[in-house]
C-alpha cells in the first residue's frame, strides 16, 4: 500500500449486461494523496468505466473500491459524489443557470448559505482564470475554453479532496487544450488534490500525470509508472507501441538537468545551461551552438553522450 | 349589400351582443369548455410525460398515443360520446364536446412533454448525477427547467387546437362560437357563418399570443433564448 492511499481499487471488474467480455477485468491499483493519476489507453480499454466506478456512476460487477479508507458502497451514492469533483468532456453545464449558479450547484446541495456560496464562487472564478464579469452570463454565451473552466470551477466548488476528470480537454482546440493543461498544472501545484484523469492522449497523460496508468482493451493493467519511467522503460511491447517511437526524445522534456549526474565542469568557451532547464532544452542549446558539451551553472557539465544515455 | 358589408352589419347589430346567443356569452362558453379541457389534459398528460421521460421508458407508448390521436377524428368521439352522455344523464352538448377536445389535447401535450424530458441534454444530466444530485433533484433542477420550453409549447399547440375544434360541439346542441357557424348554415346566413368563423380564428390567435406571453414570463432565462430551436428539433423528434 502507498503511504497515503486515497483511492484503492481491489480486484475490480465490470461486465456490462448483455456483453460476454468484461469491460474491466480484475483491476487493482492505488492512487496516493495529492497525486495526479492519468488513466490512458486505446478505445475499449475501460478507462472511463474505471473512472465512473469510483463515483458509482457505474457499479462494479465484483471487487471493492475505497476512497479515503472507506468502502464507497458504505454511503449513499449521491452523498459520496458530493465529496468528489467530477468534470466531463462535454462539460454538461446547466443552460438555464448562470455561471455563478452553475458553480454553486454542490454548495447549494450541501446547504451553504448564500453569502458563503457567493464568496466561494468569486474565489473560484479567480482560481480558474475567469473574469468576475462572466458571473451572470449563461453557458451559451461562453467559449468552449471558458465553459470548460466553469466546469472545473463547478467541480471544485465544495473543495472536494478528490477530483475525477474524464477527457476534460478533449473537445477544445489544441492551443486552448495546451493552455488548459498548463492552468491545471498550476492549479494542482496550489491545491494538491488527488486527481484521476482519463485521456486517450499519451502526450496529455505524460504532461499532466505524476503517474500514468496504461490500460489495454478489456481493462487490463499494462503498466503503472511515472511518466519518465514509462517512457524510459515500457514494461512490454504494447506499452512501447502505445507511448510511440519518439518516446526517448519526449522523455528528455520530463527530466531536469539538475536531476541527473553531471560530468566535471569544462573550461570557458562552452555554452551554459541552467540547472532548471530540461534535458530537451539542453539538447537544443547544444545542437544550436554546434558544441559537444555545455557547462551547467556552477555544478558541472553535460555532454551529448550523457543526454543520449537518458534517451534509452 | 356586399358580403363584407353584411358581415360588418352583423357585428354592428346590438342584438348580437346581448343574451344567451350574444357574442360575449358564446365567447365565454367557448373559453370555459376549452379551458376545462386544456387544464384536465395538462393534469393528465404532463405528469405522465414527465414521469416516463424521467425514467426513460414508454417511447413506444409516446409514439402510439400520437398516432391514435391523429387517427381518430374528433367528430367520431363526439358521435360516440353523445349517446353515452345521454344515457348517463349528463345531457348532450357539453360533455361529449369536452371529451372530444380533451382527447384531442392529450397527444401533443404528452408527446411534447415526454420528448422534452427524455431528450434533455444528456451531458447536463450526467454531470448532475456525477455531482451528487438525487433522481428527484435532477428532475426538479435540471430536466424540468431545461425541458420547460418544449412542454409549454406542447400545451400551447394543444390549446390552440382545442379552441379551433370546439365549434364541433354546436353539431350536438352545445353552444360556443360554433353556434353561429352551424345556425348560420341552416339559416343560409353566410354573413353569420363567416362571423362565427372569424370569431373562432380571433380566439385561436389570441390563445396562441396569450401562451406566448405566458412562456416569456414563466420560462427560465437561460433557456428562453434557445427555445425556438429546441421546439423545432423537439417537434422533429416527436413527429
Amino acid at each position: 500500500m502507498l503511504p497515503f492511499t486515497v483511492i484503492r481499487l481491489d480486484h475490480v471488474s465490470k461486465t456490462f449486461p448483455g456483453s460476454s467480455a468484461p469491460a474491466v477485468g480484475d483491476l487493482s491499483f492505488e492512487i496516493a494523496e495529492g497525486e495526479v493519476a492519468c488513466l490512458v489507453g486505446p478505445s475499449g480499454c475501460g478507462k472511463t468505466t474505471t473512472l465512473r466506478m469510483i463515483n458509482r456512476l457505474i457499479e462494479p460487477t465484483s471487487g471493492t473500491i475505497t476512497v479515503a479508507g472507506r468502502d464507497i458502497t458504505s454511503v449513499p451514492a449521491h452523498e459520496l459524489r458530493r465529496g468528489i469533483g467530477y468534470v466531463i468532456q462535454q462539460v454538461g453545464l446547466f443552460a438555464h443557470r448562470t455561471v455563478a449558479d452553475n458553480i454553486a450547484t454542490v454548495p447549494k446541495l450541501l446547504g451553504w448559505d448564500k453569502a458563503r456560496a457567493h464568496r466561494r464562487t468569486e474565489e473560484l472564478l479567480d482560481l480558474v482564470g475567469l473574469d468576475q464579469s462572466l458571473k451572470d452570463r449563461y453557458p451559451s454565451e461562453l467559449s468552449g475554453g471558458q465553459q470548460q473552466r466553469v466546469g472545473v470551477a463547478r467541480a471544485l466548488a465544495a473543495d472536494p479532496p478528490v477530483l475525477l476528470m474524464d477527457e476534460p480537454f478533449g473537445a477544445v482546440d489544441p492551443i486552448v487544450r495546451l493552455r488548459l493543461q498548463d492552468e491545471l498544472k498550476a492549479l494542482q501545484a496550489r491545491l494538491r488534490k488527488t486527481i484521476v484523469f482519463v485521456t486517450h492522449d499519451i502526450d496529455e497523460a505524460v504532461r499532466l500525470g505524476d503517474r500514468v496508468v496504461v490500460l489495454n482493451v478489456g481493462g487490463v493493467l499494462e503498466q503503472i509508472a511515472s511518466p519518465a519511467d514509462l517512457l524510459g522503460a515500457p514494461s512490454n511491447e504494447f506499452v512501447a507501441r502505445f507511448v510511440g517511437s519518439e518516446r526517448g526524445i519526449r522523455r528528455l522534456s520530463l527530466i531536469n538537468v539538475k536531476d541527473i549526474e553531471l560530468d566535471e565542469p569544462l573550461g570557458d568557451g562552452q555554452p551554459t545551461i541552467s540547472p532548471d532547464a530540461t534535458l530537451l532544452d539542453a539538447l537544443q542549446t547544444l545542437l544550436r551552438s554546434g558544441k559537444h558539451a555545455a557547462n551547467v551553472d556552477g555544478s558541472g557539465s553535460l555532454s551529448l553522450e550523457r543526454i543520449a544515455r537518458e534517451v534509452k | 349589400m356586399s358580403f363584407v358589408a353584411s358581415v360588418v352589419h352583423w357585428f354592428a347589430d346590438p342584438a348580437h351582443w346581448h343574451g344567451t346567443d350574444g357574442i360575449p356569452h358564446r365567447m365565454f362558453e367557448h373559453v370555459e369548455l376549452s379551458a376545462l379541457a386544456v387544464v384536465c389534459a395538462v393534469l393528465l398528460a404532463v405528469p405522465a410525460g414527465v414521469y416516463l421521460g424521467h425514467v426513460k421508458r414508454g417511447g413506444v407508448l409516446a409514439v402510439s398515443v400520437v398516432n391514435i390521436g391523429r387517427a381518430i377524428p374528433s367528430f367520431a368521439i363526439v358521435a360516440v360520446a353523445l349517446p353515452i352522455a345521454i344515457r348517463l344523464g349528463l345531457g348532450f352538448g357539453f360533455w361529449p364536446t369536452w371529451l372530444a377536445v380533451f382527447a384531442l389535447a392529450l397527444p401533443p401535450m404528452f408527446t411534447q412533454t415526454y420528448t422534452a424530458i427524455r431528450n434533455v441534454d444528456v451531458e447536463a444530466v450526467s454531470a448532475a448525477r456525477g455531482m451528487g444530485l438525487t433522481g428527484p433533484e435532477i428532475l426538479r433542477e435540471v430536466e424540468l427547467p431545461l425541458g420547460a420550453p418544449l412542454i409549454t409549447a406542447g400545451i400551447r399547440i394543444a390549446a390552440v387546437q382545442v379552441v379551433a375544434t370546439a365549434p364541433l360541439g354546436a353539431l350536438v346542441g352545445w353552444g360556443g362560437l360554433g353556434r353561429y357557424i352551424i345556425d348560420g348554415l341552416s339559416q343560409f346566413d353566410t354573413a353569420k357563418v363567416f362571423a362565427g368563423a372569424l370569431l373562432v380564428a380571433v380566439l385561436a390567435v389570441t390563445t396562441e399570443l396569450a401562451f406566448d406571453g405566458l412562456e416569456r414570463i414563466v420560462l427560465p432565462k437561460g433557456v428562453r433564448r434557445l427555445s425556438r430551436a429546441e421546439i423545432a428539433t423537439g417537434m422533429a423528434k416527436a413527429g
